[in-house]
């Protein structure tokens, strides 16, 4: 009997309540299957055509990234390097077909790639009041508002798994964490455990 | 913990990065025309000096660029980083850190 592998399963699925279990000190919220295409280019011509395909221009400095609506929705690019860009679908759709063709299309001749890496990472959104605290006990990186911005987005190691971190509303304390979804579990026990002392602290 | 300043990312924790050795060593313009010991030199001998030192750098855990910088190998003051492709900075007119 072979299994059955027609329904797809995200990599947090088993952890659900356990991370609903940590508010209200931390809101941990997976959130799976976004679509995700890892860009490759360094011709600014196909950067803005790109850009314009989307509905969001893509980020111009490092260690920020854009968000914007259009024809896919709500889309982010994140900046990943020099050239190299995340595009992220926030729809509920499945769009990973349409948005490659389009940023392909957009691409045109310049060298570049356009790959989907939707199955790469997994998403968590993290919200409370106490999330920068327990980001801390594992990050080194000042993820303070006067230091990260609404816009930064950082790659780094937190435990020291590899993450690229999202400050989604720096005022409003919301995050969302980025992360390989073979380390997903791992980062999952991580953020229980960090959570320990302020879950106590509320309680 | 050191932090070290990827001129793309900031400072960045030592933790992140990789070390990539001696920068600025040009590979052989005719490489069939070495050698055996011109080889060995090109492919194993390093400079070890006590100061300034130019070395490449990884930022693997990051934005996952090389770039280079120049460490004090005696105080391990990073004194100037730079990306790839741009001149090694001029250190005459800065102070030398001799501790």
């Amino acid at each position: 009997m072979t299994a059955d592998t027609s329904s797809r399963t995200s990599p947090l699925t088993a952890w659900a309540d356990r991370l609903a279990d940590l508010a209200p000190a931390l809101t941990a919220v997976e959130r799976p299957f976004l679509t995700q295409l890892t860009v490759r280019v360094s011709d600014p011509e196909a950067v803005v055509a790109m850009g314009e395909a989307l509905g969001v221009a893509f980020p111009a400095a490092p260690c920020t990234f854009t968000r914007g609506g259009g024809p896919f929705g709500d889309v982010e690019v994140l900046w990943l390097g020099p050239d190299e860009f995340l595009v992220v679908a926030r729809s509920e759709l499945d769009l990973r077909v349409p948005v490659e063709d389009a940023l392909r299309a957009a691409l045109g001749p310049a060298r570049g790639a356009v790959v989907d890496t939707s199955a790469q990472r997994t998403t968590v959104a993290l919200s409370g009041p106490h999330v920068r605290d327990v980001l801390a006990h594992g990050c080194a990186v000042d993820l303070h508002p006067s230091a990260a911005p609404t816009g930064t987005c950082v790659q780094t190691l937190l435990a020291r798994a590899g993450v690229i971190i999202q400050v989604v509303d720096a005022e409003a304390d919301m995050f969302t964490v980025l992360v390989r979804s073979s380390f997903a579990e791992y980062l999952a026990a991580w953020l229980s455990d960090a959570c320990v002392e302020y879950r106590a602290a509320l309680s | 913990m050191q932090l070290i300043p990827c001129p793309w990312c900031g400072p960045r924790e030592e933790t992140e990065f990789h070390y990539g050795g001696q920068a600025h060593v040009a590979y052989p313009e005719d490489p069939a025309a070495l050698t055996d010991e011109e080889w060995a030199r090109y492919v194993f001998f390093r400079d070890n000096p006590s100061g300034p030192f130019a070395e490449r750098w990884s930022h693997s855990a990051g934005c996952r660029r090389w770039f280079n910088a120049v460490r004090d190998t005696r105080t391990y003051d990073l004194l100037a980083v730079y990306r790839i492709g741009e001149p090694m900075p001029d250190l005459s007119e800065r102070d030398e850190v001799v501790s």
